[in-house]
């Protein structure tokens, strides 16, 4: 279990955009009538997206908008660790994956990149507000390790040099990297071209590596 | 080798279109609408007769699990398809989502409708942002060609909706996830009742794996006799492993059950890193299960029963693998922070013993401990495994288990060296 509590500095109110309430009324209706609340982790989510951060006023919103008491909202956002209780990067939170399979491919040396290249401690701003990083627990591309997560992007197959290059994109000192591999593989595919589905046409032409 | 017509999963790496054109390609939603009128049961029996394993873990006969459900009752059924995949080494069913999509939704209608459901929800973890986009994609492809949603062309009313989490591995055990589908905590249930009889919103529910639900439409069309004589008796048909860690190219690759270790690795990942000799050990089902040391692997094959007799399990057929410079206490450490940090704080053995497994094992990993401390921590995790609602407890406590088995020469070494260094410190 993580200990997660609310930023002490809130903001005084929130309300989704009008396009976003739009989007969260037919989310409510994907689920049977009564059963709103099943819709808290994708509304709750959304906010995040809106602001940045999830506060206090946007879990009191939530609870409004889906007739939840406000506790259970509340729990559902300490409990789920995606949701951010506190600001974080403007430009980047770097979620690194920390769990076995990336450590033992180099993730310590993408924290300690971190650590040198953005703020010494994690969920800690750097000066410039722009950046902020975190170790997470395993975000499922092993394949492909060691390997962070930038918003909703995949960075893959990393090393230190690799992942500043990434971060110098998100700076606007260098082009914006392109997510998945950055060695050039597709997907899980093994370095170098598939051993697999290579009767296949489509896989044969393309020799494993992605165009560019 | 499996051949690559025996294959299912003909677009894993997405070389191929994922929409509905490339999919129908490639045979997709092939005869679809001829299964549904061969009736429930009928589906029931073939996938039966397949010998499928659910491919989540557990590898419980899919099969058998959908004719749990009931056929006369009041209430609606659902079908939950389980795509939270976030056991450590786990990186299969994210290919499928996002490359092969149409196959887990022309497998959802067939498994909804042998069990009488008309709606099904995919839970994605919260993570696969990119992969919930490109499955979502897949999905309204499939409403607006009328091949699922109301009045579809198969004749059988089905909605399917995406649903996602936000962080948290234990939504991936199946009452935690119905409990966070439903907009709680997600905290696992006692069972019984189980979801077949009292699931989702208190309705009849089955919770499948991603892998499972894809591979059945390939099922029915190549038959069930063809399903099974692929792979071992008891441990049928093809499965997607995922290999990382010390191997040259890691990668996920669709092979026959029962394959051979070694020959997956060096067939597919070019090798341990340097030389099979150079292993020391291989997680072979993602973290939850013990790992098993190089002089277990020459003639290990990759299904449930061997992998059992070993004392390990096929789990998700994630194999983490480590070389003889692995550090192989601080390797497993890692798994037990990661325990800690997932445990949900329900049951007191695992909130409590998460922890205190961790702590001990970060001092075992610096050798600062006494040897007595080994057989204290293995005792503890007697205590944790089988003393919990649900299997978390169980799976932090069995690497800790096989590392102790196989390993304390190791760890004792360490505690050696440790009061070693301190003793000439204090001299």
């Amino acid at each position: 279990m993580a200990v997660r509590r609310l930023h002490p500095e809130q903001p005084a109110s929130f309300a989704f955009t009008p396009d976003n309430l739009a989007w969260a009324n037919e989310m409510i209706g994907h689920y049977p009538p009564g059963q709103q609340a099943s819709a808290v982790i994708p509304l709750l989510w959304r906010a995040q997206e809106q602001e940045g951060w999830l506060s206090e006023p946007a879990i009191r919103y939530m609870a409004e908008l889906l007739g939840m008491a406000y506790i259970r909202v509340y729990e559902v956002a300490t409990f789920y660790t995606m949701f951010q209780l506190a600001p974080v990067g403007r430009l980047a939170h770097v979620q690194v994956c920390g769990t076995t399979p990336c450590m033992l491919r180099g993730s310590e040396a993408l924290i300690e990149t971190c650590k040198r290249w953005i703020a010494p401690h994690a969920h800690e701003l750097s000066a410039d507000g722009n950046f902020s990083w975190e170790e997470v627990e395993c975000l499922g591309s092993c394949a492909n390790a060691p390997m962070v997560q930038i918003w909703s992007d995949t960075y893959e197959d990393l090393t230190p040099a690799l992942l500043e290059k990434v971060l110098d994109g998100f700076a606007g000192k260098a082009p914006m990297a392109k997510p998945g591999s950055q060695t050039g593989r597709t997907a899980s595919c093994p370095a170098g071209g598939p051993t697999s589905l290579t009767s296949l046409p489509v896989a044969a032409a393309s020799g494993g590596m992605t165009e560019d | 080798m499996l051949a690559d017509k025996d294959r299912i999963f003909t677009n894993l790496y997405g070389f191929g279109d994922p929409g509905l054109k490339g999919a129908l390609a490639r045979g997709n939603w092939n005869g679809t609408k001829g299964f549904i009128d061969q009736g429930h049961d009928w589906i029931i029996d073939q996938v039966k007769a397949s010998g499928l394993r659910g491919r989540g873990g557990a590898g419980f006969p899919t099969g058998l699990k959908w004719s749990f459900m009931p056929k006369n009752d009041s209430r609606p059924s659902y079908l939950v398809i389980n795509a939270d995949e976030s056991e450590p080494g786990s990186c299969k069913d994210r290919e499928i989502a996002r490359h092969d999509p149409h196959l887990l939704i022309e497998g959802a209608l067939l498994a909804s409708f042998a069990m009488r459901a008309h709606t099904c929800y995919v839970y994605f973890r919260g993570e696969y942002i990119r992969e919930r986009e490109a499955f979502q994609r897949a999905v309204d492809e499939a409403y607006a060609a009328r091949l699922i949603g109301k009045g579809n062309v198969h004749g059988w009313d089905f909605d399917l909706f995406v649903h996602h989490g936000a962080g948290a591995y234990i939504c991936g055990e199946e009452t935690a996830l119905l409990e966070s589908l439903e907009g709680k905590k997600g905290q696992p249930r006692l069972k019984p009742p189980f979801p077949a009889g009292c699931g989702l919103y208190g309705a009849p529910t089955t919770i499948n794996n991603v892998e499972s639900i894809a591979v059945v439409p390939d099922i029915l069309r190549r038959g069930a006799t063809w399903f099974s004589t692929l792979g071992k008796p008891n441990n049928t048909g093809t499965k997607l492993f995922q290999i990382s860690g010390h191997v040259e190219k890691p990668c996920v690759v669709e092979e026959e059950m029962g394959i051979p270790l070694r020959e997956l690795i060096d067939k597919h990942c070019g090798g341990v890193r340097g030389g099979w000799k150079n292993l020391k050990a291989v997680i072979p089902g993602g973290s939850s299960v013990p790992l098993v040391p190089a002089e277990l692997c020459d003639d290990l094959t990759m299904d449930f029963d061997a992998l059992a007799k070993v004392k390990s399990g096929l789990g998700t057929a994630a194999v983490i693998v480590m070389d003889r410079s692995t550090d192989v206490i601080k390797a497993i450490a890692r798994l037990s922070y990661f325990y800690k940090h997932e445990s949900c704080g329900q049951c007191t053995p695992c909130r409590e013993g998460t922890g205190w497994m961790w702590r001990v094992m970060e001092r075992l990993v610096k050798g600062e401990a006494e040897k007595r401390e080994i057989d204290l921590l293995l005792e503890v995790t007697k205590q944790v495994e089988g003393h919990t609602i649900c299997a978390l407890g169980d799976a932090a406590a069995w690497p800790i288990q096989g590392l102790i088995r196989h390993f304390r020469p190791e760890i004792e070494a360490r505690i050696d060296g440790y009061k070693a260094v301190h003793r000439q410190a204090a001299e």
